[in-house]
């Protein structure tokens, strides 16, 4: 995913209000119903969309998790779900691996392109040329980019382009995706390759927000470019350091896609199975829409709790 | 060499143009350069080449950098053994229905909020900006139960276009683009507009939406990739082969086609989001800069 969510509130203190509404000479009771008659007209395809698509499944998910269908018959059956999808050994692996994939994915998908967009800043020449190469994969439908890196890049054979690139330097050849122990880090590998490009581009728009004199004022006290960038760069970077980590982590852990084409869903001996591919595997092909809803609703919650622990570091940093 | 006026960025401009410190910019912006080409470039040169190699030669070591003879067969039967023709043709129809609905919904109910102001608009906002933050994952099963049997209307959506039209609509971070650069357009203007005796909808049409232009292509740029892009939805959504996007059809082929067939498939995927992307990434880099984030 390209990561271009930015929750952050938009409203402007003091903005005038709509002349629509506020108008002096015409505030009769009549004009401003007549008024929001119009606003929610305006409204109402996306809202009936937002309720259709969004809000109600929102909540039928957390109803379809306590409840059991079986031949067309919906009863309740309390915490029956989640006892069984707990309870299921996958269950474990899969956060297991979710987790790892996620922390590491924090090292390569975060913190590298924060690096290479300070380094993009520093250039004077080529800049727009880098850019447009760090996002080219973001636009490669998902399922080209990881038939390239399944087929070519980790093949286990001495033709696979890595292995060949290994064996050039003479380093030892691996088996990649058949090998378990290096099947996460080849996932993140072709993730963060394939993902990157968007979070350098916020970075580099954010870098642009930063103050040049703080640079000069660091440099006069002798700052080296290292102090620098920590004690200048990521401070003044921080709101948006924030925000993309905390994306970042709601985007991995929602990790599908690379374990489905690059390992073929669970990878060798499971390394590859994941929450998301749970979820789909519950729902999709055991036919268990309710216990996946479950691992949905479970999801949601070990989510919010990052999302609430989130806040409430950055709210302490202010 | 270069320009002194820019902005004071981590190095001064002065370090960076004089003796040792010209010397390791240029080797560094060479390499930087040579090394983005290689790992961002390279893997789609060998994408691109590998699908013209032959079986035989894909598996050679080492492997070769140009194709020895060319296997332009290989194109061809990805476009006739998987249907690109009409897988493309599905993809780009959903894409173009994305973008009709977005911009015609989600403009709609950004103009409300920047402009109409409804009561209740600030709740209505934060509930769509709420959903930023739900998982796409989490929502998958109860959105298909509710695509496959629409509450009270009871229709179902399977290998309907509708299935992907309709909930991309509800994309809280468009219309939040769109409400912010709404809200830049002066307020004067509609109030001269409204003396004018303009309807809303008028002053929507004639007024806000030719001075939108920029922001109405990047949604509908982020349109066109989102459908291209998506996999999930599309495949549990459009489960017959006839209604198929084009990376779902090469994901139900992979497995009985040889592997040259399915990157040449792959490639020719690629070939129009690169494109779109080629033509307006003067667009899409503004697009994801500007408008977002002034933290």
């Amino acid at each position: 995913m390209a990561i271009t969510t930015v929750p952050e509130t938009i409203r402007k203190p003091g903005r005038p209000t709509s002349p629509y509404r506020t108008r002096p000479q015409r505030t009769s009771l009549g004009r401003k119903v007549r008024d929001n008659l119009t606003g929610h007209t305006f409204l109402i395809g996306a809202v009936l969309c937002f309720v259709v698509f969004s809000w109600y499944p929102m909540i039928r998910g957390v109803v379809m998790s306590f409840q059991r269908t079986r031949r067309g018959e919906t009863t309740w059956v309390g915490w029956d779900n989640y006892v069984r999808i707990v309870a299921d050994p996958s269950f474990w692996t899969a956060w297991q691996n979710t987790i790892y994939f996620t922390l590491l994915a924090l090292v390569f998908g975060y913190a590298l392109p924060f690096f290479v967009a300070i380094l993009l800043n520093e250039f004077r020449h080529a800049k727009g040329y880098l850019r447009i190469l760090v996002y080219l994969p973001v636009m490669l439908p998902p399922a080209s980019a990881l038939f390239l890196f399944k087929f070519y890049a980790y093949d286990p054979s001495e033709a696979g382009l890595f292995n060949a690139i290994l064996k050039a330097l003479h380093l030892p050849t691996s088996q990649w995706m058949q090998s378990p122990e290096m099947t996460m880090p080849a996932m993140v590998i072709a993730s963060t390759w394939m993902n990157m490009g968007g979070a350098v581009l916020i970075y580099l728009a954010a870098l642009q927000n930063v103050p040049g004199e703080l640079y000069e004022a660091a440099e006069l006290d002798g700052a080296g470019i290292w102090r620098r960038i920590v004690n200048v760069t990521i401070p003044q970077t921080r709101l948006i350091l924030a925000l993309l980590a905390m994306l970042q982590i709601v985007a991995t852990m929602q990790l599908f896609i690379e374990p489905l084409i690059l390992a073929n869903g669970a990878g060798a001996e499971d390394s590859a199975t994941s929450v998301a591919y749970l979820i789909y595997q519950h729902g999709f092909f055991q036919n268990d829409l309710n216990g996946a809803a479950a691992l949905g609703v479970i999801m949601l919650v070990v989510l919010a709790g990052f999302s609430a622990v989130y806040v409430r570091l950055t709210a302490k940093q202010d | 060499m270069a320009q002194d006026s820019g902005t004071r960025t981590l190095i001064s401009h002065a370090q960076l143009s004089r003796g040792r410190g010209r010397v390791i910019y240029w080797t560094l912006l060479a390499v930087v350069v040579a090394g983005f080409t290689l790992v961002f470039l390279g893997p789609l040169y060998w994408m691109v080449t590998g699908a013209l190699k032959s079986g035989q030669e894909i598996a050679q070591t080492p492997p070769t950098l140009f194709p020895q003879d060319p296997q332009w067969q290989n194109y061809a039967d990805a476009w006739n053994n998987l249907d690109l023709a009409k897988l493309l043709f599905n993809t780009f129809y959903y894409a173009a229905g994305a973008v009709l609905f977005q911009l015609v919904f989600d403009t709609a109910a950004a103009y409300a909020l920047s402009k109409l102001r409804p009561i209740f608009g600030n709740v209505i906002l934060g509930a769509m900006l709420a959903t930023l933050m739900i998982p796409a994952m989490v929502l998958i099963v109860p959105q298909y139960v509710t695509v496959i049997d629409l509450p009270i209307l009871h229709i179902n959506l399977l290998d309907s276009p509708f299935a992907i039209w309709l909930p991309l609509v509800a994309n809280a971070f468009n219309i939040f683009l769109l409400k912010r650069f709404f809200d830049s357009i002066p307020e004067d203007l509609i109030a001269a507009a409204l003396m004018d005796g303009a309807t809303p909808l008028r002053t929507l049409w004639s007024i806000i939406l030719p001075m939108s232009r920029p922001i109405l292509g990047v949604v509908s740029i982020f349109a066109v990739t989102a459908v291209w892009k998506d996999f999930l939805w599309p495949k549990l959504v459009m489960p017959s082969p006839e209604t198929r996007t084009v990376s779902v059809g090469i994901y139900a082929f992979a497995g009985g086609t040889p592997m040259n067939v399915v990157i040449a498939a792959s490639v020719i995927a690629a070939i129009p989001t690169v494109i779109i992307f080629l033509v307006f990434q003067r667009n899409i880099m503004s697009g994801l800069t500007t408008g977002s984030l002034k933290g």
